[in-house]
């Protein structure tokens, strides 16, 4: 029961931190299912992750950050996709490009308009989506294991966070079982047999890629003003790259990608809480090796040493329609 | 589609694809409330002034070469290489192994050694991903990117857990042995430029050579131009992938020679310094050709220096604004490439 209890703090620090590789890698679902692939999630989250703490600094509404870093990471996916469907250029090119421009720009506008070396003020808690209480969480939280689960586990995470596991069976539905979703996946398997059968290929494309950028959007937004407290230099750190993984890892479907992002989130909780401790007959915990395990274990899966993973076949390749 | 003339598709479209680059980024500037010719003017200046500037131009040009060529050699046979930043990662550690361990070694011996330990390495690290491309149909950017993750968390244990002298708090490994220090050039002022610069005019003359003047390298090219032809002329792809990016791998660990060889004298984290992503912006400027390569790397690297003057000089615009020049580089001359073509060509009556 002890050991249960004192694994709580863990489990609900996975949970935090596996929304916004969830949201990450949920955007490239919808983006490479429609036959566009991003490699530039890093990016737009990046944007957003600026746009949303300058937004909630200014403003001080967590909403209108909101709607900034959805705003800003959408700017970058439409240049994306107009490179990458209307122009048919390299989408990994544009993807990197959009990491590097997301880089340099959020660094230098953080710097002119707030003048304290690239972050955005600290926030007021308006302007911050704080950690939801669930109903009865206070008279539950005495409760051992199961109560304190309901109270910090299952509750105390920020709305945002709902909003990004709830988007799991919606996104699940959408592709599988909607005429938007079934002609978006057509678009990423066979675009000449889709626009054969009437299906406006680069108009799909163009949404996948949208939906992307929204995602994207809410996952920097979280970043920055629900787990940070106002925007930070590179703040994404790589997470958009985890979720990348994550993508892959999931198969291109959404309900493994959700464990495939809880698993990452997992390992990242448990490196935090292992930093420092001297495990018997291995030494200090090797936390460098824990953080490079989503990327090693992407590869191991990539290469069909263990299982397979296998990207929608017209993911990467513009398409032109025959005349 | 027709084509452009030679001159308009190496010299004009580049050009004018930096210009625009350039023309969004003083629009940046100025809607920030600063004054963009006084940043170009800081930028110039930076890169260009003094005998310090123009020493670490030509400093920062040595990586921004290596990488560039790197990218340029793989983008040759039609594969994109992210990995340059992860690859130099691992060159510096092959660098540290022999030079921590070649201390009686004359320098004659140990410099020439220690470069070809940065360069096994970093060509290895390059050639696992092209193998899994090649046997096993994994992509190669998705794992030159994952190995780039890779090799920094290997970096940060190995200069942390292993390398960090007992006692100091610094993150670096004990300095090198004076012996494995690659000589300066002794140009005029504070600048590190060493012999690692003349080595990568080397390096892009042999690109040139391999890749313009042997069988080799025109089947290299054949793979880049179309895979299929590649397989009815019956080249060997699979081996062609493995070994063109060991040569990229190769390349790219020219910045940790540059950087540890020349400069630091140890291992410390971020060494890189980015500059093997700088390496994509570097090959798209300069059309994947050698010469290009060094006229962009020569570019880049007094946009680098530049940009650290520029901080200094007008403090509300970062040196930042360098790193939003290149991703709209790789962003005009990459992905958007053929958005001024079709104008390009009505202009020039060609349509």
């Amino acid at each position: 029961m002890e050991a249960l209890d004192a694994a709580l703090p863990v489990l609900a620090a996975m949970m935090r931190l596996s929304v916004p590789l969830l949201l990450a890698a949920l955007a490239g679902l919808f983006s490479e299912r429609s036959g566009i692939v991003d490699v530039g999630l890093e990016g737009k989250m990046l944007a957003g992750a600026f746009a949303a703490g300058a937004a909630a600094a200014v403003t001080g509404q967590a909403v209108a950050g909101l709607a900034a870093g959805i705003a800003a990471a959408c700017l970058l996916g439409l240049v994306h996709v107009y490179a990458c469907v209307t122009l048919r250029g390299s989408q990994v090119v544009s993807g990197m490009a959009i990491n590097i421009v997301a880089s340099g720009l959020t660094a230098t506008l953080a710097l002119a308009w707030f003048h304290s070396g690239g972050q955005t003020p600290p926030l007021p808690a308006s302007g911050r989506f704080l950690p939801v209480v669930l109903p009865g969480a206070g008279a539950l939280a005495g409760v051992p294991v199961l109560g304190r689960a309901y109270a910090i586990v299952l509750g105390g995470q920020a709305s945002l966070a709902y909003l990004a596991f709830a988007l799991v069976p919606v996104g699940a539905w959408v592709l599988g079982r909607t005429r938007f979703g079934l002609r978006l996946r057509a678009c990423g398997e066979n675009p000449a047999a889709a626009d054969a059968a009437g299906i406006p290929v680069a108009r799909m494309r163009y949404a996948g890629v949208m939906i992307a950028s929204v995602l994207c959007g809410i996952g920097g937004t979280y970043i920055a003003i629900a787990q940070g407290a106002g925007f930070g230099r590179d703040m994404v750190a790589g997470r958009g790259f985890i979720g990348l993984a994550a993508l892959i890892l999931g198969g291109w479907r959404p309900w493994p990608v959700l464990l495939a992002c809880l698993l990452f989130g997992g390992l990242d909780a448990a490196a935090i809480r292992m930093q420092g401790v001297v495990l018997p007959g291995i030494g200090a915990f090797p936390v460098q090796a824990v953080q490079a395990l989503p990327y090693v274990l992407t590869v191991v899966l990539l290469a069909g040493f263990v299982g397979r993973a296998t990207p929608p076949p017209a993911s990467g390749i513009p398409y032109t329609k025959e005349r | 589609m027709n084509a452009l003339p030679r001159w308009a598709e190496i010299v004009l479209l580049p050009a004018l694809n930096l210009l625009l680059a350039l023309l969004v980024t003083a629009a940046l500037v100025l809607a920030t409330g600063n004054d963009p010719v006084a940043a170009l003017r800081a930028l110039v200046v930076g890169s260009l002034g003094s005998a310090d500037s123009v020493g670490y131009t030509l400093y920062y040009a040595t990586d921004m070469a290596f990488a560039g060529l790197a990218v340029a050699v793989a983008f040759q046979g039609g594969l994109f290489n992210i990995g340059a930043e992860g690859q130099a990662a691992l060159a510096g550690m092959g660098i540290t192994a022999v030079a921590l361990n070649g201390g009686a070694l004359p320098a004659v011996v140990l410099v020439p050694l220690a470069i070809l330990g940065g360069a096994a390495l970093g060509a290895a690290w390059a050639a696992i991903p092209g193998w899994l491309q090649a046997r096993r149909g994994s992509h190669i950017v998705v794992t030159t990117i994952m190995f780039n993750f890779i090799a920094a968390s290997l970096l940060v244990w190995l200069v942390v857990n292993v390398l960090t002298v007992p006692g100091t708090m610094s993150p670096e490994s004990r300095g090198f042995p004076a012996a494995a220090a690659l000589p300066g050039l002794g140009v005029p002022g504070a600048a590190p430029v060493n012999l690692a610069l003349p080595l990568a005019l080397a390096a892009a003359a042999g690109v040139w050579l391999l890749v313009w003047r042997t069988p080799w390298g025109y089947a290299l090219r054949v793979m880049g131009g179309s895979a299929r032809v590649a397989r009815y002329a019956g080249i060997a792809q699979g081996r062609m992938t493995v070994t063109v990016m060991a040569l990229s791998g190769a390349l790219a660990g020219g910045v940790a020679v540059n950087e540890l060889l020349g400069a630091q004298h140890r291992l410390l984290l971020g060494f890189t310094g980015g500059y093997g992503f700088t390496g994509i912006a570097v090959a798209l400027m300069g059309r994947n050709h050698p010469a290009g390569v060094l006229l962009a790397a020569l570019l880049f690297g007094a946009l680098t220096q530049g940009g650290a003057e520029l901080a200094f000089e007008m403090p509300a615009v970062p040196s930042d604004v360098v790193v939003l020049i290149q991703g709209l580089v790789i962003l005009f001359a990459g992905a958007l490439g053929n958005m001024l073509r079709p104008g390009l060509l009505r202009v020039l009556g060609r349509a």
